[in-house]
């Protein structure tokens, strides 16, 4: 397994990363903290991304892009190189509603990784992982393709 | 605001534009309804945004997973008189072909109708409809 990437190195690959993802960006999405089996990803409160005017609860799809980025960067801490990836499925329960204004975490593990195929779980909440909003699991698969930005180009 | 009173003037006029203003992520995902007597067809147009993945070029799994979602809910809205917006309890997306970058349609099926619970197959495509990019299956609460 790679080594534990460091927040600055993970920050710093985000920012490219967000760079040259424009729907991450357009989100706000940021780094919050990075362990090896625990890499979280937050979503500042926004009304331009509010699902249900009448209670001002943020859309479901954040919560869905949120934690689908915070997959691909788990899987990406275990990787010794970036490779290009796709989500082969994803399944998101809402266990209760974000509360507006609140700062959304999305943390995720990637728990398996065959030569294919990367097995994630993961969960989105405010305070606390144990009192989740929603919990996923996804299941991605890596693409032959050109690589973006090497692991190793960045500082462990 | 009551759900039941825009999509009953937008059902009048046949002009969805309200409702979907009504909801402020779908506004950003500047999404479009399109009806055509019974046929429910949600539009994603496509935007720089909107893309996840700039080399492929790809759309992000995200913007597709909650523009799918955003089909599901509106499709109820349509369908049915209800007053509150549906609550998804759960949300199982297939993502079958890379989302190019384009505009992106979702059709959706009723899959089956209960009294509190409403069980849905969206499916999202691109070039046409027998060529889905993802298959969505989903639980909505009806009423709280």
């Amino acid at each position: 397994m790679a080594p534990t990437m460091s927040l600055e190195a993970f920050v710093e690959f985000w920012e490219k990363s967000e760079y040259v993802s424009p729907y991450n960006r357009e989100l706000g999405l940021q780094p919050h903290s990075v362990r090896s089996d625990w890499c979280v990803l937050k979503v500042e409160y926004a009304r331009n991304l509010v699902g249900d005017p009448n209670t001002r609860v943020l859309h479901g799809g954040v919560i869905t892009a949120l934690l689908d980025a915070a997959f691909g960067f788990s899987i990406f801490m275990k990787l010794s190189q970036e490779r290009l990836m796709a989500t082969l499925d994803l399944r998101i329960d809402y266990l209760k509603p974000a509360t507006p204004d609140k700062t959304v975490l999305g943390g995720a593990v990637c728990y398996k990784m065959t030569a294919d195929l990367a097995f994630v779980r993961g969960c989105a909440y405010h305070e606390s992982a144990d009192d989740p909003i929603a919990t996923a699991v996804g299941i991605f698969m890596f693409t032959d393709g050109p690589t973006l930005i090497s692991n190793e180009k960045l500082a462990r | 605001m009551k759900f039941a009173d825009i999509s009953n003037s937008c059902r009048v006029s046949n002009d969805w534009g309200p409702l979907v203003q009504s909801v402020p992520y779908a506004r950003f995902l500047n999404l479009r309804i399109d009806i055509k007597g019974e046929e429910f067809t949600c539009i994603l147009p496509f935007d720089r945004k909107l893309i996840g993945n700039p080399v492929l070029p790809a759309l992000h799994g995200g913007a597709t997973g909650g523009f799918m979602e955003c089909a599901g809910m509106f499709y109820l809205l349509w369908q049915m008189d209800t007053q509150t917006l549906p609550k998804t309890i759960d949300f199982n997306i297939d993502y079958l072909r890379t989302g190019l970058p384009r505009d992106t349609y979702a059709n959706v099926v009723m899959v089956k109708q209960g009294r509190r619970v409403a069980n849905l197959r969206i499916e999202a495509w691109q070039s046409s409809p027998d060529k889905p990019i993802a298959l969505g299956h989903c639980n909505f609460m009806l009423r709280a």
